[in-house]
């Protein structure tokens, strides 16, 4: 027996509705294996991970605070994947944009005023979009391969706030724990719809929606789009490669540096050794899981959110490491890109003898 | 004093060497696997829980490399059957590495480990400096300069290396040619990934003794870089991986000579160095084309 693609004549639409639904399930299936061996109920561990979180108040608020850094950075990151531009490095961009969001509370913590929150976001997308800017600038300069150096830079901002955390910006009044200050309320982002969530994410929805149209409807999403499947085509329409890269390693640094503003501001309140939980590495399955669609993503990250609560619902109720969590992501972003290839190509099993003479693809 | 470094140096370097040579080999054969990190981690774990189960180190290191073997298996299926994105696929499979680690060594985190025990080459190792510097070491590093031949001698002087490459180069002529490409990249993928489960063992039956959560710390994609540092031969992969070895032990030996420098900035050397290396590299266009394996990370389709 052998796998066999016969390539369609054109992409399914059906298959490109359906995969990320079938992926979904396979991970689903693929989770409830992984319970089993571990010697737990599957039915009641996959209840845990990905329904009870949306049961109860409390969890389906905290399911959304983890959701928008993950959408808000993977709608960057889509831009650079569309445009072949291959930034793994969010996680960096994150943590950079949370430290220079943290600038005016942590250095001028007297500066409160109604200016504050405001410049302290912009503050954080810059920081983010010069980070991502490393790279895209190495590529365009000097051919460097943006894989790796946007990846070795997420170490580098690690340690960078590890270094600013138990040095320079530890809290004066902490009992030398390694936190910055907490923050003033003029530094911190208001809760709305009843204290329920942050304001950070309707601004995440906002930033979604304003995605989707300039990739749907202006000249710059067609830019994007053309480059990214043919960077030939693109340079006889006058779209410039290197131009585009910088513009998206910058756009999805900014996005990510917001997030990393966003969260610190909102959800941590302070600055800590470590303020992520892997949002950058999570985010790049958002972005292909809702197939590089901001409005996709907003959905795909409500999924990838339910993994982080799910994964300490079932560390608390059934013992099982929160590890899970993590496996399940990878687990699933294998089975997005297995069950793409059902858009483009059909699979047939033949057996060893059979079919040699069949010449079926286009 | 210099002996001392030179030793710390070596055993910095090894899981480096072993997990660049995998990998150079698969991206010879014209697949780009990002997953190094991801096996690395897995071979580390793997290897550390059976040899503590088993009180064998050697089974340890045999298990790790199986565990790096599966992972990689798993990578080829989707990237060479399936024709998956070979970029997205090794980010998915760190990402699973990394997570089913941290399942499995939940377990051990704390737990005293086995080191795998020197070996001392008679004769040789009675060498005033150089004896104890290169041959009273363990097994794995005596395997490690072993594989730099094999790999240099296979890929460049015998006939099916010469195919693997042509494999890399032009899958399209390999194909017209009756060599089976999926097949041909696919034993190239499960090499790499026995290096990486390798690389991952000596981790944690020989460098640190022990399991941490994520204690490979980006060195699997060190290794990656150090392939393109390589430009593709294996005989540059020893020098990039003892200098890079060099550059992550300078953390250690500042901390003994008491210099006044954050230990933090330190440790973002070896990944500062990896970009400083890869800006040199590339930049100069001649060095990084003509080894370059022409198909690398590009899918292929039989056509049947």
């Amino acid at each position: 027996m052998r796998i066999e693609l016969v390539k369609r004549k054109e992409h399914s639409q059906m298959m490109a509705m359906l995969s990320p639904l079938i992926a979904v399930a396979l991970t689903a299936l693929a989770a409830g294996i992984i319970f089993s061996i571990s010697g737990h109920n599957p039915l009641v561990g996959l209840y845990k991970f990905f329904i009870e979180p949306l049961t109860q108040q409390w969890s389906f608020e905290a399911t959304i605070d983890k959701a928008t850094p993950l959408i808000l950075i993977a709608c960057g990151l889509s831009v650079c994947y569309l445009s072949n531009n291959w930034n793994i490095g969010a996680e960096g961009q994150f943590v950079i944009g949370a430290l220079f969001g943290s600038i005016l509370p942590v250095l001028f913590p007297s500066f409160e005023n109604a200016a504050t929150l405001p410049l302290m976001l912009i503050f954080g997308a810059i920081g983010g979009a010069l980070w991502a800017l490393v790279p895209a600038l190495l590529k365009t300069r000097f051919n460097t391969n943006e894989i790796l150096t946007s990846l070795m830079l997420v170490y580098v901002a690690s340690l960078v706030l590890d270094y600013l955390v138990r040095g320079p910006w530890r809290d004066p009044d902490g009992y030398n724990f390694p936190e910055s200050r907490i923050f003033s309320d003029a530094a911190t982002l208001p809760e709305v719809f009843g204290g329920a969530m942050s304001l950070s994410a309707p601004i995440t929805i906002l930033i979604a929606i304003i995605l989707a149209i300039v990739l749907a409807k202006t000249l710059k999403g067609f830019e994007i789009r053309v480059m990214g499947e043919s960077p030939r085509a693109g340079s006889f329409a006058g779209f410039s490669a290197k131009g585009l890269t910088l513009f998206s390693f910058a756009l999805a640094g900014a996005l990510a540096g917001l997030a990393g503003t966003m969260e610190v501001s909102g959800a941590l309140n302070q600055l800590l050794p470590s303020i992520s939980p892997g949002y950058g590495f999570t985010a790049i399955i958002v972005a292909f899981l809702g197939r590089l669609n901001p409005i996709g993503i907003i959905i795909a990250g409500f999924v990838l959110a339910l993994s982080y609560i799910g994964g300490e619902g079932v560390q608390s109720a059934m013992g099982v490491t929160n590890e899970i969590a993590s496996v399940i992501q990878g687990l699933l972003l294998f089975f997005v890109l297995a069950c793409d290839t059902l858009i483009l190509y059909r699979i047939r099993f033949v057996s060893r003898h059979g079919s040699q003479g069949e010449a079926s693809h286009v | 004093m210099f002996e001392a470094v030179l030793l710390t140096v070596i055993t910095a370097a090894t899981p480096l060497l072993i997990a660049a040579l995998g990998e150079l080999v698969v991206e010879r054969s014209g697949v780009l696997n990002l997953g190094v990190e991801g096996m690395m981690i897995m071979g580390a774990v793997v290897g550390f829980a059976v040899a503590n189960q088993t009180g064998s180190g050697f089974l340890g290191v045999v298990a790790a490399v199986g565990a790096g073997m599966a992972m990689s298996a798993l990578f080829g299926f989707l990237v060479l059957v399936l024709v998956t994105n070979q970029v997205a696929t090794g980010l998915a499979l760190t990402i699973l590495g990394i997570g089913f680690s941290g399942m499995i060594g939940e377990a051990f985190i704390g737990v005293p480990g086995l080191k795998i025990p020197e070996l001392y080459i008679p004769v040789l190792s009675d060498i005033p400096f150089i004896g104890p510097v290169f041959f009273q070491q363990d097994a794995i590093v005596y395997l490690s300069f072993a594989l730099v031949a094999a790999v240099a001698y296979f890929l460049f002087r015998t006939r099916l290396g010469l195919v693997l490459r042509a494999v890399g180069d032009n899958h399209g002529s390999a194909h017209a040619l009756g060599y089976s490409v999926i097949r041909i990249r696919f034993a190239a993928v499960l090499f790499g990934g026995a290096c990486a489960g390798l690389a991952g063992a000596y981790m944690s039956l020989a460098y640190t003794p022990q399991w941490v959560e994520n204690m490979t710390a980006g060195r699997g994609w060190i290794a990656l870089a150090l392939v393109v540092f390589s430009s593709w031969l294996p005989l540059r992969v020893v020098v990039g991986a003892y200098l890079f070895g060099a550059v992550s032990v300078l953390n250690l030996h500042a901390q003994a000579v008491e210099l006044d420098i954050p230990s933090q900035l330190l440790s973002s050397l070896p990944y500062l160095a990896t970009i400083l290396v890869l800006v040199l590299i590339s930049a100069n266009r001649r060095l990084t084309l003509v080894n370059t394996p022409a198909c690398l990370g590009k899918p292929f389709v039989p056509d049947r």
